[in-house]
């Protein structure tokens, strides 16, 4: 049972289980699911479509974090992919193309991934401070968005393109399946090249990793990179719900949001090792959570009090202090003999 | 000048004693210290000489001991009690404001106010006239970042008497200076003797202690060994009873004997420099030899290897392997032909904690094939499972997390890492320290295993029985140069001892 | 080394000693004269490429129209000083905001309800001051907490915007002392006392001088016995008190509380006080330097309104400023640390 508490991925699960037993309990149609012309309906099947910008997006931060760093302009990049696409689309003669659509698709992503590459740069070469450097993105992003779209929000009509957003295939949201997608692609690249653990070496102690070997500059710098890219397919993918590309809109906070999703999931701030698996719990517990709260009939607008509440209770329970704080009362509790280990080395 | 026994101490400390772990760090340690005097604390690591000092200056509270000052106990709950009765520290990283001016650094906590504010003509006024008792020429309003390392030290010093100081702890002051910083230095600690300050120098420098230092007192391992006027005590004794070495006869042998012969060399460096902690140092390592790198603390031995392995860049110097130049500019480049380094400090420059065994073991070598040729998870294990046979790891298993392995075994996780890299050359850089006599000798018999197929070592460590024993030549390192490279094999730590101590070479 | 290496170097010409003692002296005050140079030369460009830029009209706007700015800015300075920052202040400002104008709607008094804006934003400091203080929270994790806090609170008290009529309010806006074609209104004043009272404070108190020793090096600080925790506290207080006061100031400008207002200010204002010469670092800055780079944002929002401009240029220009400033500051800072 200790073993099973002791798993770093035993609170997230049971925040998430608890969230949903709430959900349950107050309207026992949560978790129904209804079909209707070979597409499933219900609140669960909205969390897993609603969940993928943020699924994309928190996927990029849990990488960026785990260096020891941070992305704030992932909203400002989804504005920009989304500009970019539409843009490219509504010039198009015929927006129903496919290989239009790809090519806008293409462009949108690139760009962000561009953009990351920038972000990367600062950081990993120049040295400038991870809030700072992405800071100036998070300022001028959605300016460039708006810069492409001429200042309008571009609308456009395109069945392919809402596909994304709006289609299903064998009855689920065809943006699950990119969730999926992305997540698979993620931890494939994490986990089955060295990319993971030199990653956490990096994050985990950069100066003896430096002294073994490992190029932290590139590792760094490709983080933001595929910050960028994941940003952008959010982009695309929030765009194509609406059928528009709102610069100022497009990913608003978002950014917050994925943070606490991945802090949720377990990752620390100060950076090493980091739980995809984690994040993705805290992806969907976050969406469950923005889910519940409309449905108390809290006003969106609203909802910040208690994403407030969540990352005050998150970190105070990450905080050593509390814990340190509870580990002693805990001790107290069960007394028994505890040991004592020996305190830092002394140097002399 | 003072003489023992006239004036009554002011600082005294009888039967200090601190247990951290079963062995104590402090073990009845009795200490004084007498006004106008300059007193060192010498002892090598462990000695116990920073548990002492925290106790005097209230950072620390020891299980048992009394403090006296000016014959009165005191209790200090912590260091702003004994900076208030008048014991003041300057340590080695500056505790200043390098932002603010000199006058503010030298002020603050006692500014002189006017209308409710701070006065700043008053408070450069008074800054002043602090600096020029000393004799320093400093431009009070001009910012403290704007001042080299060594005057920044000054100002410290003279914030630290600015008000009444019966007692001043100097430690390390003389790290980062050079020849003129350190006479200035000086001259500002005998205008202090003048006033009747009792002054806690702390150094490793052995000339300069007994150039300034009235009296020494030598710990090792915790225990007093005992208190000594400088001027009645012998280098050679100094040394010895820090090293713990039995105080015999000695036969000093001539010093042209056993110049070590130089192997082939494969790897050398010269003019090897990096003010002011390495100068001009040649260095010639042959295939197959263990060259040991000894001499005392903050002689400069750390700093070379990093420079041969390219944790650190030189400022003038070459290296060559194989008889041609390399520049090692970084730690992956220098591991890609051959030359690698396992750091002093194992905790924050070597174990990466959270990661398990195998993959602490495995890291370098994944670094090196870069990030898209991952080792197969199974070649990983296989891989990690027999280096921990070949080097004893206990526990032994791969997916332990590394932090929580002991001392010596991590130090072996840390030479699986290099060794797995096939290298041509391996530093060790204090591989036994901290670690068990049973892992200390495995690590031993492992250098010579390595030398004996063909890897060259190069071997540094506090500890000159292991060094000896370990090594076939001997390079002696003080204050950054070269003393003199021996054989080993004609040497005993006796002669070592001695060729450290002298205090004259060519 | 020369024979007297104490003595600070003396430089060949009298020129170029003097410059040395003023860089020696005043290192810290370089960024922010760039800050004036680069004010300075939009002031001159604009007037060259406009010719009637720089009118006395406008340059009163100046100060007019970005008045909660510059009192936010000097809020965020001290937190950032600490080598803190602080992204509640949008948010505050407009809970602040929207809170003034329900309570004035209900007939509060005007008397009572300034004094709540104000304990309400030094509140949220506080709080945030408490998880940064006690719970080691990193900064920028727990003033996004109060940032939420304060959105959603805003949110709370109205879901829509609710005019102000209070006539000491609007008062506050609409008055204007003139001077030929000077002009400047209460909430002018206000911000530039404000100023005034942060610069004194800064530069004549204990508190002040802690508030630079703890941005340069907070373990000395402490062991140099100045009362560290208190002021890091005061800090965030500060700039949440800063924050209420501008949600009155801004609530004078536009007319209203609206829950909405100052999304994104945050980010403003700390490209504000970078641009302005304060290191994100911490330990060096002036408000003066702050004000100087509202007063730079200012100007672009004026030259890109006048170019008939979309208003988002205003945020891409200043976003590439504060990568110029960032980029030079980490020059300097790698090249000092060098010596």
């Amino acid at each position: 049972m200790k073993r099973v508490v002791k798993h770093r991925l035993f609170w997230p699960i049971a925040a998430l289980v608890a969230l949903v037993a709430v959900n349950t309990i107050s309207r026992p149609a949560f978790l129904s699911v209804t079909v209707q012309d070979g597409q499933f309906y219900g609140s669960v099947i909205d969390i897993l479509r609603n969940s993928a910008p943020l699924m994309l997006v928190a996927l990029g931060m849990t990488i960026v974090i785990s260096t020891r760093g941070i992305d704030l302009s992932v909203g400002a990049l989804m504005a920009v992919s989304g500009a970019v696409s539409l843009t490219i689309i509504e010039a198009s003669p015929d927006p129903e193309n496919l290989g239009v659509v790809l090519v806008a698709i293409g462009a949108g992503v690139l760009t962000t991934l561009f953009l990351g590459a920038w972000n990367g740069f600062l950081v990993a070469v120049l040295g400038i401070q991870p809030i700072i450097a992405t800071l100036v993105l998070m300022l001028a992003g959605r300016g460039i968005a708006l810069l492409v779209t001429g200042g309008f929000i571009t609308t456009i009509n395109s069945t392919p393109y809402q596909f994304m957003a709006q289609g299903s295939v064998f009855g689920l949201p065809f943006a699950f399946y990119v969730s999926i997608a992305a997540v698979a692609i993620v931890a494939l690249v994490e986990r089955r090249t060295a990319l993971g653990v030199l990653t956490e070496a990096v994050g985990i102690n950069p100066e003896a990793s430096r002294l073994a070997g490992v190029r932290s500059r590139g590792i760094v710098w490709g983080a933001y990179a595929a910050s960028g890219v994941l940003a952008g397919f959010a982009g695309i993918l929030y765009s194509s719900n609406i059928m528009a590309a709102d610069a100022n809109a497009a990913g608003l906070y978002i950014e917050l949001d994925a943070i606490l999703a991945v802090v949720l999931g377990g990752t620390s701030l100060a950076g090493g090792k980091f739980s995809l698996a984690g994040t993705v719990i805290g992806v969907f517990t976050i969406q469950t959570l923005k889910s519940t709260i409309t449905f108390l009939g809290v006003p969106p607008a609203v909802s910040p009090v208690f994403m407030a509440a969540v990352v005050i209770v998150v970190v105070l329970v990450q905080s050593r202090r509390v814990r340190e704080g509870f580990a002693r009362i805990g001790k107290a509790l069960s007394r028994t003999p505890s040991q004592t280990r020996p305190d830092a080395e002394v140097a002399s | 000048m003072m003489t023992s026994g006239s004036p009554a101490p002011v600082v005294e400390v009888r039967g200090a004693t601190v247990r951290f772990t079963s062995e104590p760090a402090l073990d009845d340690v009795d200490f004084r210290m007498f006004p106008g005097e300059v007193h060192s604390l010498m002892g090598e690591n462990g000695a116990g000489k920073s548990t002492l000092i925290k106790g005097i200056t209230g950072a620390l509270h020891w299980d048992a001991g009394t403090v006296l000052l000016g014959g009165e106990e005191m209790r200090f709950a912590n260091p702003a009690d004994a900076q208030r009765a008048g014991i003041r520290t300057v340590y080695q990283e500056i505790d200043l404001l390098p932002n603010l001016s000199v006058a503010e650094n030298i002020m603050l906590g006692r500014e002189p106010r006017r209308w409710g504010g701070i006065h700043w003509a008053a408070m450069r006024d008074e800054a002043a006239k602090v600096l020029a008792e000393l004799g320093l020429e400093v431009d009070p309003t001009s910012l403290l970042g704007s001042h080299s390392l060594a005057v920044q030290q000054l100002i410290a010093i003279a914030r630290a008497i600015s008000t009444d100081v019966r007692v001043l702890v100097l430690d390390e002051p003389t790290s980062s200076l050079d020849l003129d910083e350190v006479a200035e230095l000086f001259r500002i600690i005998r205008e202090l003797k003048e006033r009747g300050v009792a002054i806690l120098f702390i150094s490793h420098f052995l000339d300069q202690v007994y150039e300034i230092c009235d009296r020494v007192t030598v710990l090792r391992n915790g225990r007093l060994v005992g208190e000594y006027l400088t001027k009645e005590l012998l280098r050679i004794d100094l040394v010895q009873k820090m090293l713990g070495r039995s105080a015999e006869e000695l036969v000093l042998r001539p010093r042209s004997a056993v110049r070590a012969p130089e192997p082939e060399a494969f790897l050398e460096a010269r003019g090897l420099t990096s003010s002011p902690r390495v100068v001009d140092v040649d260095l010639v390592l042959g295939e197959g030899e263990v060259l040991g790198l000894a001499g005392l603390l903050g002689s400069g031995r750390t700093e070379v290897a990093r420079l041969l392995t390219g944790i650190d860049r030189p400022d003038a110097g070459t290296i060559l392997l194989d008889g041609a130049r390399v520049a090692p500019g970084n730690p992956r480049r220098a591991i890609a032909i051959g030359l690698t380094y396992s750091s002093e400090n194992r905790k924050a420059e070597g174990i990466i904690g959270q990661l398990t065994v195998r993959e602490n073991i495995t890291l370098a070598l994944q670094a090196e094939r870069g990030v898209f040729r991952r080792m197969r998870p199974s070649r990983q294990r296989e891989l990690a499972a027999s280096w921990i046979e070949a080097l004893g790891i206990r526990p032994a298993s791969t997916e332990q997390l590394a932090g929580v392995l002991s001392g010596g075994n991590q130090q072996k996780v840390l030479l699986a890492r290099l060794l797995a890299l096939a290298p041509r050359v391996v530093v060790l850089d204090e591989p036994t320290r901290g670690i068990d006599i049973g892992a200390k000798v495995e690590v031993q018999k492992l250098v010579g295993e390595l030398a004996e197929n063909g890897m060259s070592v190069i071997f540094i460590s506090a500890e000159l029985e292991e060094v000896l024993r370990v090594s076939s030549r001997i390079m002696l390192l003080r204050d950054g140069r070269v003393i003199d490279t021996l054989a080993s094999d004609e040497l005993t730590v006796d002669s070592l001892l001695a060729r450290i101590a002298q205090p004259d070479d060519n | 080394m020369t024979s007297t290496p104490i003595r600070t170097e003396q430089a060949s010409g009298a020129f170029a000693a003097r410059l040395r003692v003023f860089v020696n002296r005043r290192a810290s005050w370089i960024p922010v004269f760039a800050a004036l140079a680069i004010l300075i030369a939009m002031f001159v460009g604009a007037q060259l490429y406009f010719g009637n830029f720089l009118t006395p009209r406008l340059v009163s706007s100046l100060l007019l129209d970005n008045a909660y700015l510059l009192i936010l800015a000097v809020g965020m300075t001290f937190v950032i000083l600490t080598g803190g920052i602080d992204l509640s202040v949008g948010s505050v400002l407009a809970f602040t905001g929207i809170m003034c104008a329900r309570l004035l709607s209900e007939g509060v008094p005007t008397g009572v309800v300034i004094p709540i804006m104000i304990l309400s934003g030094a509140g949220i400091g506080l709080l945030i001051a408490v998880l940064v203080q006690f719970f080691d929270v990193q900064p920028f994790i727990a003033s996004l907490a109060g940032m939420f806090l304060a959105r959603g609170l805003a949110f709370v008290v109205s879901l829509s915007s609710i005019k102000v009529e209070d006539p000491a309010i609007l008062w506050l806006q609409s008055t204007r002392f003139q001077v030929g074609g000077w002009y400047i209104t209460p909430t002018g004043i206000i911000a530039l006392l404000v100023v005034l009272a942060a610069a004194l404070v800064l530069q004549f108190t204990r508190f002040g001088r802690t508030i630079y020793a703890i941005g340069g090096n907070e373990q000395s600080a402490r062991l140099m016995g100045l009362p560290v925790v208190r002021t890091k506290i005061l800090a965030y207080v500060i700039s949440g008190t800063c924050a209420g006061l501008a949600g009155v100031v801004f609530a004078a400008y536009t007319g209203s509380g609206y829950p909405l207002n100052g999304v994104g200010t945050e980010l403003d204002t700390i490209a504000a006080v970078v641009i302005g010469g304060t290191l994100l670092t911490g330990g060096s800055g002036y408000v003066l330097g702050s004000m100087i780079g509202v007063f730079v944002y200012g100007t672009i929002k004026g030259v890109i309104s006048f170019l008939g401009a979309e208003q988002s240029w205003t945020r891409i220009t200043i976003g590439v400023l504060l990568l110029i400033f960032v980029v030079v500051q980490r020059f300097i800072i790698t090249r000092s640390r060098r010596r």
